[in-house]
């Protein structure tokens, strides 16, 4: 038989937890009850109602169907007066018993009221004008009334003070905010803070701001006529609004015997001090003396609970929220995280305000990590701020990073405002409507929203938004993907961590590498490690072919139609009348479909079917230019010196020289490389992986992490050298430093900006880490081993190596037996 | 009526590799996994007509190397949303590669 599971409270973390629940396949027969006559609703969305922006009717999570569908006894308007823990009886206010084998009390919290004269009327409850804000019940009430008055107060300048300040002044005509500490918001935001927003929120919306307010009474003998403050002012109004704060409502469960203190005190399994089988979650759960009122630290308890109550995971433990919120605060960006400011001598405050634009930004940092964060009007840099305080990430060494884009794109859209069918991903089509449909179908993950959707699968460029749109989508109640931090999907571990577990075992094989770290092989995984194992191993790498992709299997470019091209080496963009010839002579023969000329000063040939690549290779006769691989690509130059009226230095014979020692080098991402003779940069050095301008005085500057692909930016000057010789040598050491740092996959303009350019340079032109020499050791090794992959065409290195495998021509065809 | 087919020696596939087999009209794309076992798929990508035999495959997947749609070798159903493709019965008789159709 199943267990009885009764849960007292059909708000947001009632109803969440039963979810979280019956996610885990939990079986029980449960019973809900709730207070308010209705199934269960946002209660963040209230605001929105009020202030006109949402339906009532939008602000449903779960309508009556979903409890019937999962078999949910509900009873709403059914307050629970009383627990028997002994019998294991609830008892309704509609004189009903309920028994249960576990019990959740969900009970939220209540809005607080103040002792403030003349706010009740004795026997009739709050005195006609007067409200709180804290259901839909108060919020219909709350517009019905305002609609008919003209002044209201709102008492208190909290977060829920200034939203029901906004939301009232779509229902009439002037609004009075009456705050009793010294600035709006004071338990999450410091005074400049407060007083950024207030100015704004006053400048702005309109509203009346009364700080050092304490209110004493309210005034009107049948209606309200105004409140009077300590000092003796009085305000007049006709409506008043008590948001002064919430209180858990934990009476029921000191009623019964259960340990409350401001909350209901809980432990780490979220059950009730002393009990098996009660638990406790949301604004109702005191938790290591910390009582929560926002949705986050609530989403984490339901999960925990959900995991002990149904045994899947005996082990699951709430240790605390870290509490971050990024907020629109009656239309007003506010992010706080952590202190408001800093605590000790040796904190580190940053601080920026631009009080005429309503700006003010701070970040406190302990110990190189952040514990505190404030913005007011601007929370472009929030997202990265919550994750670098919750998870305590290293922070860049220029601190005005953590509060600016320096150099980085236009500011962030705001999804919540991108029309659904705005398209999002442009390589796979995949609009902010699927997005979020596919969030709501469950997926909480941003990697799992990726891969159902193909969102950012394609040039990647779309990923941070996806990511926005998926944070946005979810509530808050986004999932951590622990895979987001490792080198291959297929292996839980980041690439040092991989690199050194290589090492160890000595693991030669990609298989050997599933082997022994990651269980069952991965499709996915399998170039990345190649990759890396390659890298590491040179000569000894035991090459598979199957964890190769196509294109590496058979030295070409696969195409739409499966086909692939061909692009002979061409160093530095420069080639011959007689290559030209054989080029030409080439495509004739076999009829090549189209014959191109590349970004990267090359020619492709292109529609070669894949039977045919050793033929056309043969008759070419060139070495390979890598126009597949995840490897170094091309050096782009200029005319140079040679006859170039501005040339300053020879790009040309310089860019010659790289290619032809770093060719086919295999690394995490494309390395493209130009070089160009003098600052009019018509080989755009500017903008390439790694990319060498000739200066005046025989000098060449080197640029790292620049790109011009899905991605623009101008790289970051590395050094300036005095000799051909001396980029050689670097250029070896910064691709060898990407190629063991990067992630696979990240160009070096994702990478030079998270290492940091002055740590790249301080390891690759400095040698501050000593490593530079065993940089140039392995690099040269890697130069050393270089083989022409075309020449593999005379054997092939697998069966069907070049064998077809779509029908571009007739395959031998099999006999048929009956 | 269930025909059976003699594609070739399972010496024709590469480990952890696939190849396209051409059956009576039909693209037929076969898998060699690790375990040794094989699998068989209609060889063509349903998303975008990609060849499905040079995809990179796993124990459970093969993925297109046109625009990485992955299917499960043994259903058939697609793993990000595409349309299914059709599976074939396939095994191995004394090294040859023996498909039903």
């Amino acid at each position: 038989m199943k267990q009885r599971l009764v849960v007292i409270g059909n708000g947001m973390a009632g109803a969440r937890t039963v979810e979280e629940i019956l996610s885990r396949g939990g079986e029980f027969d449960i019973t809900m009850f709730g207070d308010e006559p209705y199934g269960n609703y946002n209660r963040i969305m209230l605001s929105n109602v009020l202030a006109g922006i949402e339906d009532e009717s939008g602000i449903f999570l779960n309508d009556l169907s979903w409890y019937a569908e999962n078999g949910i006894t509900l009873h709403t308007g059914v307050r629970i007066e009383r627990i028997d823990r002994h019998a294991r009886m609830v008892y309704g206010s509609d004189g009903s018993a309920t028994g249960y084998d576990k019990l959740i009390i969900a009970t939220g919290s209540s809005a607080f009221v103040p002792p403030i004269k003349g706010a009740h009327v004795p026997g009739r409850g709050y005195h006609q004008g007067v409200f709180v804000f804290r259901t839909l019940d108060d919020t219909r009430a709350m517009i019905r009334y305002a609609r008919e008055h003209e002044r209201a107060v709102v008492i208190g300048g909290g977060l829920l003070g200034l939203e029901a300040a906004r939301g009232l002044q779509n229902h009439l005509g002037h609004v009075t905010l009456v705050h009793a500490a010294g600035h709006l918001m004071n338990a999450q935001l410091n005074v400049q803070a407060g007083k950024t927003l207030q100015a704004t929120v006053e400048q702005k919306l309109g509203i009346e701001v009364v700080v050092d307010g304490m209110t004493t009474e309210i005034l009107g003998k049948h209606a309200v006529t105004g409140v009077k403050l300590g000092d003796g002012r009085i305000i007049d109004c006709d409506v008043v609004v008590m948001a002064a704060g919430i209180r858990p409502n934990s009476a029921v469960a000191a009623d019964s015997g259960l340990v409350v203190e401001r909350g209901i005190v809980v432990d780490d399994r979220m059950r009730a001090v002393d009990e098996d089988d009660i638990y406790v979650v949301g604004e109702c759960a005191q938790h290591r003396d910390q009582v929560y009122g926002l949705v986050a630290p609530l989403w984490e308890q339901a999960r925990v609970l959900a995991d002990q109550i149904t045994g899947t995971d005996p082990g699951a433990a709430y240790h605390g929220s870290q509490v971050a919120t990024k907020l629109k605060v009656a239309g007003v960006d506010v992010a706080s995280m952590g202190l408001r400011g800093p605590e000790s001598a040796d904190d580190e405050l940053i601080e920026f305000a631009e009080p005429k634009r309503g700006i003010y930004k701070n970040v406190v940092i302990r110990d190189g990590r952040l514990v505190g964060a404030t913005l007011i009007g601007d929370n472009g840099k929030a997202t990265a701020l919550i994750k670098a305080f919750e998870k305590g990430l290293p922070l860049p060494a220029n601190r005005s990073e953590l509060l600016f884009d320096l150099g980085g794109p236009a500011a962030e859209e705001n999804v919540a405002e991108m029309p659904d069918d705005e398209q999002v991903c442009n390589c796979n089509g995949v609009s902010k409507g699927a997005l979020k449909s596919c969030v709501d179908g469950g997926c909480k993950t941003v990697s799992g929203v990726m891969d159902a959707t193909r969102a950012g699968k394609g040039c990647g460029t779309c990923k941070p938004l996806v990511q926005r749109i998926v944070e946005w989508a979810a509530g808050g109640a986004v999932e951590e993907d622990p895979a987001a931090s490792y080198y291959v999907p297929g292996v839980p571990m980041p690439k040092s961590e991989l690199m050194a577990a290589i090492r160890q075992y000595e693991l030669k094989s990609v298989s050997a590498v599933f082997g022994k770290l990651g269980g069952d092989e991965d499709a996915k995984s399998k170039m990345g490690l190649a990759s890396l194992l390659k890298m590491m191993w040179g000569a000894s790498y035991v090459d598979e072919r199957d964890a190769r992709f196509i294109n590496d299997r058979v030295h070409g470019n696969i195409q739409r139609d499966g086909t692939f091209s061909v692009v002979p080496q061409m160093k530095g963009g420069v080639t011959t009348p007689s290559d030209l010839k054989r080029i030409a002579e080439v495509a004739e023969r076999h009829g090549v479909p189209m014959v191109k000329l590349t970004g990267g000063q090359r020619i492709d040939l292109l529609g070669i079917p894949k039977e045919k690549l050793p033929q056309i290779w043969a008759e070419l006769d060139m070495p390979s230019g890598y126009a597949y691989a995840k490897s170094f690509r091309t050096v782009k130059t200029c005319v140079g010196s040679d006859f170039c009226r501005f040339g300053v230095g020879d790009s040309t014979a310089l860019g010659i020289a790289l290619e032809e020692r770093y060719q086919g080098v295999e690394g995490p991402g494309k390395m493209k490389l130009a070089v160009t003779g003098c600052p009019r940069n018509c080989a755009e050095a500017y903008v390439k992986d790694l990319g060498v301008v000739a200066i005046d005085g025989g000098k060449w500057e080197i640029y790292v992490g620049g790109a011009a692909g899905a991605h623009v930016r101008k790289g970051d000057l590395l050094t300036t050298v005095g000799s051909a010789d001396e980029v050689i040598t670097l250029t070896g050491r910064f691709l060898q430093y990407y190629r063991e740092s990067a992630n696979w996959l990240e160009r070096t303009y994702a990478w030079v900006p998270r290492v940091g350019i002055d740590r790249i340079r301080a390891v690759v032109v400095d040698d501050s880490d000593g490593i530079a020499a065993d940089l140039d050791a392995r690099m040269d090794e890697t130069v050393a081993a270089y083989v022409d992959p075309w020449k593999e065409r005379a054997e092939p290195a697998t069966p069907g190596q070049f064998r077809t495998s779509l029908p571009l021509t007739v395959l031998p065809q099999v006999p048929v037996r009956a | 009526m269930r025909t059976s087919v003699i594609l070739g020696s399972l010496h024709d596939i590469p480990l952890g590799e696939g190849r396209t087999f051409a059956v009576d009209g039909a693209m037929i794309a076969v898998f060699r996994l690790r375990d040794g076992s094989l699998r068989a798929l209609s060889a063509v990508c349903p998303h975008k007509g990609g060849p499905l035999a040079d995809g990179q495959i796993d124990l459970k997947q093969v993925v297109c190397p046109l625009h990485l749609n992955a299917w499960d070798l043994t259903t058939g159903c697609s793993l990000s949303g595409q349309p299914p493709v059709t599976v074939y019965p396939v095994r191995v008789d004394n090294d040859s590669i023996i498909l039903d159709v």
